[in-house]
């Protein structure tokens, strides 16, 4: 295999992990919406810890992106 | 038969001079410094018109107004009443990177300028975060000493799981100014490499003649649909910029 076949198949595979998080932000709004129908009165106060989680729940797959980029640019 | 042409989606992030050139002049003013300036004014703009002080508040001092308000609530939520210290830095980034993250999405190239995302670069970003995290240091060896590292040891917990919980506490901690920065970065990166790429399919799909004109409708809608995300990415990821930098500084105030 040569190295441009090889460069495309890991960034494929890279590209795996911005689904893995994709499912993680789904969880995160998911599990949000599930508390605020049950004590709507309580959910806005809760607003900022739901951006704590989608911003780290995100960035793992922004990283699996930019290990994608890094394979097909950058070596 | 069509054209080939080679999708180039990293073109549109190049670093381009407009005075002098980037091998040897003393002064260089590139399409990124043009656009940290344009930004600039568009926030002094907005900031002015909304701080005319009047008795009945206008539209533009509502938007202002509205805007510091929420900052302002965001900060003193997290940090405490003493966080108003820390409201220009939180507030500066905040609305520096929500206009460069709009500037940088707006369709300036239908009347020929090139707008450039000034978030889309690693060097902006991560300056602003080393900023947030100077802040935090500084905040903290200031107010507590060396007591300050008590923040990486939790509290009321057995002395074997202390040992184990704070060296990973600590590179928690060493690796925040990078996730910071990272985060805002790769947003405008990623978003605008995929109009770049939906952009080309459209154009493409034209030349294809034939099924392409169905592929290029679906495109065109699909780029739309991804500017109004880039645009809600923008907001959010300035959001999410400003709430960790006043929780970090809340870490380094109040100790836990």
């Amino acid at each position: 295999m040569d190295l441009e076949a090889a460069k495309v198949i890991g960034a494929g595979l890279a590209a795996i992990g911005v689904g893995a998080a994709a499912a993680g932000v789904g969880i995160v709004f998911g599990s949000f919406l599930q508390g605020a129908l049950r004590n709507p009165a309580a959910a806005d106060g809760q607003q900022g810890r739901l951006f704590i989680g989608f911003a780290a729940a995100e960035l793992l797959g922004l990283m699996a992106f930019a290990v994608a980029m890094i394979i097909l640019y950058a070596i | 038969m069509a054209v080939e042409t080679k999708i180039d989606p990293m073109h549109q992030f190049q670093i381009s001079p407009i005075v002098g050139n980037l091998d040897g002049s003393a002064f260089v003013f590139t399409n990124s410094a043009l656009w940290m300036i344009v930004v600039l004014a568009c926030i002094t703009g907005f900031m002015l018109m909304g701080m005319k002080r009047q008795l009945v508040p206008g539209r533009w001092q509502m938007a202002a107004e509205g805007m510091v308000g929420f900052v302002n609530s965001m900060v003193e939520g997290s940090i405490g009443p003493k966080g108003r210290a820390y409201l220009p830095w939180v507030f500066t980034s905040f609305i520096f990177i929500l206009f460069a993250n709009f500037l940088g999405a707006m369709p300036f190239a239908v009347v020929g300028a090139h707008p450039f995302t000034v978030t889309s670069q690693f060097t902006v970003t991560g300056v602003m975060s080393i900023i947030s995290f100077a802040i935090v240091l500084g905040v903290g060896f200031w107010k507590h000493g060396l007591h300050f590292f008590s923040l990486f040891v939790p509290k009321d917990t057995p002395f074997i799981l202390k040992l184990l919980i704070a060296p990973i506490e600590f590179i928690s901690f060493l690796v925040r100014p990078f996730s910071l920065g990272l985060r805002p970065f790769i947003a405008m990166f990623a978003g605008h490499i995929l109009l770049d790429v939906f952009g080309n399919f459209v154009v493409q799909g034209l030349n294809a003649g034939g099924g392409g004109y169905a592929i290029s409708i679906l495109c065109f809608f699909f780029v739309a649909f991804i500017n109004a995300l880039e645009l809600l990415v923008g907001a959010i990821q300035a959001y999410v910029f400003a709430l960790l930098t006043s929780l970090y500084i809340n870490d380094a105030v109040n100790l836990h």
